[in-house]
């Protein structure tokens, strides 16, 4: 039996970055809100004396619990889908603060290209520039418009950076100076500056000193100690949603996280949501809590699952093109577009590669999304180059030249070598949305409730692996230029399939925003067109991904997001509509 | 009589032969050459006490008491044992550069880890169907291997025995009292699917012993590895110090004595 529980304002499935900053928003104008996390509750005294390689790198200890549920996965619509079934495959957020806890904080800002693919394509070099498989769509947003919220992110998290000098207009500067320049850092702004590039310091979440955000909120100064990307941070030092926008919305009063909470379903009469069906995961209840709006803010997977579960939408089939509701999967694969460049080897030389901090190192925007002329490549979008300090820990990096044994006499000497002597540079691409990468319902496998596995196809097209193949190849040119004695490259073969890996933690898709009710499932302010009161917000509302982290772009349409329900809290229906008129 | 009384504990028997030549102890409890264990109780106090480089060399206070603590949790065979000592230690040998896996403590590492959760892949995926066709399996489709229906403990104990029963078949001797040459060329065979295992390949179980012996040799010695913090000091990397801060613009490279998170944490 459901136990029906009393009405709130807003009910919000994840606690990460968008759900905390809808509940931030929400709290603040005095709404009652209720998040429902699946996750354990934490705090930060649970991320003290986090240097823990084995518990955190390796046993995924802050990462989804595959054993409850986890997605089916294939790379062609006439295969069966298998199960992934252990974490070195599906690195994914959980618990109070989400994957926001485990992020490295690389805080890059999306290009206007981005938002407008479609239209600037056919503008730059003609409708038969687009390959025949993309679905490929303009976001019914400008960067201009999208501008003041990721301002409004940025000072939330009070972001570390400096102006990039081929980077979008910004409305203001960083609200925190770049982190500290290190030795490996400057050698990769020599020498891509030699090369006639652009290096400018990636932007970070990680803080370049104490900070107070505009909600009063203190996030202090980073100490390098390098346990960042898959750890909550022990100093407090880096922006995550417990001791930002979630800890503002505890102190309004006016918030409940309820942890160990599981939604199943959105409950709804075909016309409005109603609330969310959850069970408790501690005692096996089953509960309804209704409330005026719903949020789904999970991750990507979560909140395409719960729309099919919900039946909430017309499911999209790669086979018609027909229907929504799962189209346009996109993500940072990682034999594709994120963990593929070139590694060189210093003989004379040995760096501090164990210090670092997820969001420090530099980066090139020169082939970053259309900033090339691609009139004569044989892809479309781009590329970004980074060198990163993330800080090497021992049991993840042996890395050893080619044709050293895996194992044995020769690999202990090369490892040992060369732990210290290797630097890794990078380049993350941009992929297109295919007609045959996308998202349903596994028809076999359930989770660990009985609700149905979401099924993930993805099919790389030949435009995938040329982008990657440039940018490895620029990784190339870069590191020789750093002087390094040899090198590992990255190959990508012409028949590169997906790998089934879903360890970027970046992925897009499956309920995509835009200005046309027939061709995207939410408006921009990731509100439903055919449900005024359940937005869903976060990745899933990209209708593809850029060469960048996306996080902070994440961040600014939650925000807009937020906009959104306080509009539809007082005025009802359509936002996207209300507020068009309004700024008009 | 006293002298007489069998040892009840491996620290006994070790005593016990304190007094016996080296080649008379190595020949009684089956150590053997190039430095690997083959006797069934001792494990790393032997390889400890009889260093190769100088034989009077005797386990240090902290060696002894952190060794004194191990027994096995998983493996109910010692010759199971005996046979993931040797072939971690094929994977991390010991050399001029360092301890290799043995002295690290990799094989008990092994054994603590596959006694918990993660043994059991309590945080996978486990619901069926399972049915994997092996010959089918696209070795480069990441999950596809990791569609057997075996625990890491099923395949810990199923791989190790296959080792030793293909040394068995080859050579005519345990993996174990093979020599080095020969379980060499056994791990790569297993590392290269020229052996057959059933319900998965053999380079699952080969992935994932290389796997866990480096975790063993490098994750925080509270694991049971990594004694020491050996592992960390061969590699020139420091641990879980606190900050950064104060180096990290600096050229030179840092060469920082390591420090535990025992030591971070003060408890």
């Amino acid at each position: 039996m459901v136990k029906k529980l009393e009405k709130v304002d807003a009910v919000i499935v994840g606690s990460g970055w968008t759900g905390g900053i809808a509940a931030a928003e929400l709290t603040k104008a005095g709404y009652k809100v209720v998040i429902l996390e699946r996750g354990q509750d934490k705090k930060h005294e649970d991320f003290v004396g986090t240097k823990d390689e084995l518990r955190y790198s390796k046993r995924y200890d802050l990462m989804q619990d595959l054993s409850k549920t986890t997605m089916t996965s294939r790379n062609s619509i006439n295969k069966e889908a298998i199960p992934v079934r252990n974490n070195s495959n599906a690195r994914l957020g959980n618990h109070t603060g989400g994957a926001g806890n485990h992020w490295n904080g690389m805080a890059f800002r999306w290009l206007p290209y981005d938002f407008e693919i479609y239209s600037k394509t056919v503008e730059r070099y003609g409708k038969d520039k687009i390959p025949k498989e993309s679905t490929m769509q303009d976001w019914g947003i400008t960067y201009d418009e999208l501008e003041p919220y990721y301002d409004q992110y940025e000072k939330t998290a009070g972001i570390s950076g400096e102006e990039n000098p081929i980077g979008p207009p910004r409305s203001d500067k960083y609200p925190n100076p770049p982190m500290k320049d290190t030795p490996t850092i400057k050698l990769f702004s020599k020498a891509t500056k030699e090369l006639g590039y652009h290096p400018y310091r990636i932007p970070s979440a990680n803080m370049s000193q104490n900070y107070e955000n505009p909600d009063g909120e203190k996030i202090n100064g980073c100490v390098y100690c390098a346990f960042c990307e898959e750890y909550g941070c022990d100093f407090g030092a880096k922006a995550d949603p417990i001791g930002t926008v979630l800890s503002t919305a505890s102190k309004t009063g006016n918030l409940e996280i309820r942890n160990s909470a599981n939604v199943n379903r959105v409950s709804h009469d075909g016309k409005k949501a109603t609330g969310l069906v959850y069970t408790d995961i501690t005692t096996g209840q089953e509960f309804e809590q209704p409330a005026d709006i719903v949020v789904l803010a999970g991750f990507v997977f979560t909140n395409t699952q719960l729309l099919l579960t919900s039946k909430i939408g017309q499911p999209y089939n790669p086979k018609t093109g027909q229907g929504i509701i799962g189209k346009n999967f996109t993500g940072h694969f990682n034999n594709l577009s994120t963990y593929i460049g070139a590694r060189g080897f210093f003989e004379e030389k040995k760096f501090n590669n164990f210090m670092g901090t997820g969001g420090l190192g530099a980066s090139i925007d020169d082939f970053s999304g259309d900033n090339e002329d691609h009139t004569n490549l044989d892809y479309l979008h781009g590329y970004e180059v980074h060198y990163s300090q993330l800080g090497t820990r021992p049991i993840a990096h042996n890395e050893v030249p080619e044709g050293t044994p895996r194992w044995g006499k020769e690999f202990k000497k090369q490892s040992l070598k060369y732990f210290n002597r290797n630097l890794f540079i990078t380049a993350q691409s941009g992929f297109l949305p295919n007609k045959e990468t996308y998202m349903d319902l596994d028809p076999t496998y359930k989770d660990a409730l009985g609700n149905p596995l979401l099924r993930v196809t993805v099919t790389y097209s030949q435009q995938d692996r040329n982008r990657a193949k440039a940018g490895v190849a620029r990784c190339e040119e870069i590191m020789k230029q750093m002087g390094a004695d040899s090198m590992n490259v990255t190959e990508v073969k012409d028949d590169i399939e997906f790998d089934h890996k879903f360890y970027t933690d970046h992925f897009f898709g499956g309920a995509i925003m835009g200005a046309d009710p027939a061709t995207s499932a939410v408006n921009t302010y990731s509100q439903m067109w055919d449900m005024d009161n359940l937005f869903v917000v976060g990745g899933s509302s990209f209708p593809h991904n850029s060469n960048y982290n996306p996080t902070v772009t994440i961040g600014a349409f939650a925000y807009r997001a937020a906009e959104g329900m306080l509009t539809y809290l007082k005025e009802g229906g359509n936002v996207a509509e209300k507020l068009l008129e309004k700024n008009a | 009589m006293e002298e007489n009384r069998p040892p009840r504990t491996a620290k006994e028997a070790a005593q016990h032969q304190q007094d016996m030549s080296r080649r008379k102890f190595l020949k009684n409890s089956g150590v053997l050459a190039g430095g690997l264990v083959g006797g069934s109780l001792f494990g790393g106090l032997i390889t400890n006490r009889f260093d190769k480089k100088d034989e009077k060399k005797v386990v240090n206070k902290k060696e002894h008491e952190a060794m004194s603590m191990e027994a096995r949790q998983f493996f109910t065979r010692a010759h199971d044992f005996d046979v993931l000592s040797a072939a971690t230690e094929q994977i991390l040998p010991e050399d001029e550069h360092g301890p290799g896996a043995i002295k690290l403590g990799v094989p008990y590492y092994i054994d603590k880890q596959l006694a918990g959760r993660w043994g059991i892949n309590g945080r996978d995926y486990r619901h069926s169907p399972y049915a994997v066709k092996l010959e089918d399996n696209d070795k480069s489709a990441g999950t596809a291997g990791e569609q057997s229906i075996l625990d890491r403990g099923d395949l810990f104990l199923l791989g190790l025995r296959s080792l030793d029963d293909e040394s068995q078949k080859r050579f005519s001797t345990a993996f174990d009292s093979a020599t080095e040459d020969q379980q060499i060329e056994l791990l790569t065979d297993f590392e290269n699917d020229k052996v057959a295992m059933r319900g998965v390949q053999a380079s699952e179980f080969f992935n994932l012993l290389l796997q866990s012996t480096l975790e063993g040799a490098y994750s925080d010695p509270q694991y049971g590895g990594n004694r020491n913090m050996e592992g960390w000091k061969m590699k020139e990397f420091p641990g879980a110090q606190a900050s950064y801060a104060g180096y990290i613009e600096q050229d030179e490279f840092q060469k920082l004595e390591p420090v535990s998170l025992r030591d971070y944490q003060g408890h």
